[in-house]
């Protein structure tokens, strides 16, 4: 019975190329600084070549870990659309797109037969979004998988898969140039600040990503199932003032902190200055993450909605071996 | 200034101001000073002169926390007499407009009293920070904050150091008070921070007011934490740190921390554990601003400081 079963799951699973190649990339933001000190961590520890499966460990932005900023002069993680791949550059052109343009050398080049297989880029956000896979696709079954893994060992920890509909062109972020590719995103932490339980539950979402690939390298299957996909929606701005723009509200204590609880319309989304609370006027109740995060002010978000469904993941073998 | 039966006559506090921006990502005091610009309805008190005021204008526009050097250590005697050239670092320049416009620091015709707005990534809740222990005007201010806060916490962090105080930009003012408010990340605005600040400082111009009006305030005690000490991170040779504030440290600002409790983490999962003889009470616990000032917590003592009558001096 085992046999006929394990038998069927075999020829019915998914066969995909080995996940070979794998990128570990931190301070993509050089104040998010659970991922640097990761990376320090494993350069130091040249953690790379000692695992079975083959992994670059790589600072991505060294000149803002170094100043300990966001970027310092655009945002290295918008860098990376197939536009400001391509454009020309010279020394004059901003710090981060020449990075960007290395860092595609270095790991892709993106959409190539090139590219590493898996790029992990690791983010600290302000917001309490526990542990968040962030990627392009809601059908990349080993990204899919490797959530599923996490969420099966990570016991105090949160795990969710957040799809951001764009096509792969269109893509800005550095996870977007690997085969396969997510940012793994932990807060709450604040910027510039490390926090032993963030570090650990990263250092330990990292491990379990190696430990899958290596099972599923080795020939494991993994038998499908279901993830809840988060896919996002829109964005939704500070209220401001009409003529200076400047924010006339803060997220509302009942909103704050509650990144991933359903957001009903007419539930608290703002404390206005003036003690007016601001509700939510959309017609479809939606789910919110990235629920006042530091960085977002600047391009106009509070927060972001997304829709929740459940997608069917299909058992998953690697393809070489019989 | 003593008259009869021990009450301490003190001059007027007529001239008050508040400072937000001092350090141009820690929003609460950013905002509300803004707000207050805009419109000082809410903090108009009878017969004061109140003025909201954003110290470090540059480093807001950027969002922080310094531009050349931390506006916060910049009012030193040698910054505040340095002659008028090029060259001096924006803040050394800034300090010596806000000492001309606020002061000059410790003389008859500074402001009588200034507050200065900040936030922290410690979990300390409400702090206000006094820089003298015996300051009674000060202390009569905090004690009846605490009170007119009660329930919620208002802690009182005293730095009287002599290595460890500095030159602080309220320190210009004849009565310098801090409020510092956390945890809350910078750049960064949460309400229920924002809602404590105003909170506190609409109870501190009320204390003012009512000063003016010649009530007289009993003697009182309040319970303050003294700055002991600073710790740092361990360090590597490079001066990069090695380890973490420990979990079980995390976050427990004004707590008790005793010989062999955990202290540190290091980024291999050994624990560090504080060796010191003495209960100490941390704080500053992980502030993002002090990783470069070597500084992953503060120690303090707690202390008793008890406080004379006061009431306003007759003219």
């Amino acid at each position: 019975m085992q046999m006929d079963r394990h038998s069927h799951l075999w020829r019915n699973a998914v066969a995909m190329p080995t996940v070979s190649r794998v990128a570990v990339c931190g301070g993509t933001h050089g104040n998010e600084l659970a991922g640097v000190y990761l990376v320090r961590e494993r350069l130091k520890r040249r953690a790379d070549g000692t695992e079975p499966v083959s992994v670059v460990t790589v600072m991505s932005n060294p000149r803002a870990v170094q100043l300990c900023v966001r970027y310092v002069e655009t945002d290295l993680n918008r860098c990376f659309t197939r536009a400001t791949l391509s454009a020309p550059v010279s020394e004059t052109s901003p710090y981060e797109m020449i990075r960007s343009q290395e860092l595609n050398a270095l790991l892709g080049p993106k959409g190539s037969a090139q590219a590493v297989d898996l790029l992990c880029d690791l983010h600290n956000t302000t917001a309490n979004t526990g542990l968040c896979l962030i990627t392009y696709s809601d059908c990349d079954w080993i990204c899919l998988h490797i959530c599923k893994h996490l969420q099966r060992e990570m016991a105090s920890t949160p795990v969710r898969y957040v799809h951001f509909d764009i096509p792969l062109n269109e893509a800005y972020s550095l996870d977007s140039v690997g085969k396969h590719g997510f940012a793994m995103e932990i807060g709450p932490q604040p910027h510039s600040v490390v926090r032993s339980v963030i570090f650990s539950a990263m250092q330990e979402g990292v491990q379990l990503m190696m430990d899958w690939i290596c099972q599923f390298n080795s020939g494991t299957l993994f038998e499908g199932g279901w993830v809840d996909v988060y896919t996002m929606v829109k964005n939704i701005d500070y209220p401001r003032d009409s003529e200076t723009h400047v924010i006339t509200a803060a997220v509302h204590p009942n909103l704050q902190d509650r990144d991933f609880c359903l957001l009903h319309p007419g539930d608290p989304m703002f404390l206005s200055f003036s003690g007016e609370t601001l509700r939510y006027k959309g017609k479809e109740a939606l789910y919110p993450f990235f629920i006042n995060e530091g960085a977002y002010y600047e391009k106009g978000i509070a927060l972001s909605l997304a829709r929740k469904r459940r997608v069917e993941i299909p058992s998953v073998r690697s393809e070489t071996l019989r | 200034m003593s008259s009869r039966t021990n009450i301490s006559c003190l001059q007027e506090a007529a001239r008050v101001a508040i400072f937000g921006g001092t350090h141009g990502n820690e929003m609460s005091g950013i905002t509300l000073v803004n707000m207050w610009i805009q419109n000082s309805a809410e903090i108009e008190r009878n017969g004061l002169l109140i003025k909201p005021f954003i110290s470090n204008p540059r480093a807001v526009e950027k969002c922080s926390r310094y531009i050349a050097t931390d506006l916060n250590r910049a009012f030193t005697p040698e910054n505040l007499s340095a002659p008028d050239v090029e060259g001096l670092p924006y803040e050394v320049q800034r300090a010596k407009e806000i000492n001309r416009m606020f002061g000059p620091k410790g003389s008859a015709d500074a402001y009588d009293v200034i507050f200065d707005l900040h936030n922290t990534t410690s979990n300390m809740g409400s702090t206000l920070i006094l820089e003298s222990s015996t300051d009674l005007f000060n202390l009569q201010m905090v004690h009846y904050i605490k009170k007119a806060m009660a329930p919620h916490t208002c802690s009182v962090l005293l730095n009287e150091h002599p290595q460890l105080k500095y030159s602080t930009t309220r320190s210009v003012a004849k009565h310098p008070v801090g409020l510092e408010v956390g945890p809350q990340p910078q750049g960064v605005l949460r309400s229920n921070v924002f809602e404590s600040m105003r909170t506190i400082l609409k109870h501190a111009l009320d204390f003012i007011e009512i000063f003016n009006s010649g009530v007289t305030f009993p003697p009182c005690t309040v319970d303050v934490f003294r700055v002991q000490e600073r710790m740092d991170y361990p360090r590597d040779t490079n001066g990069n740190i090695t380890a973490m504030v420990h979990p079980h440290l995390q976050d427990c600002d004004w707590e008790p921390l005793n010989r062999g409790d955990p202290m540190f983490l290091t980024f291999d999962g050994r624990t560090v554990l504080y060796e010191g003889a003495n209960t100490v009470y941390p704080t500053f616990i992980n502030e993002a601003a002090y990783y470069e000032k070597q500084q992953a917590f503060m120690t303090t003592g707690r202390e008793i400081l008890a406080a004379n009558a006061i009431r306003k001096a007759c003219k």
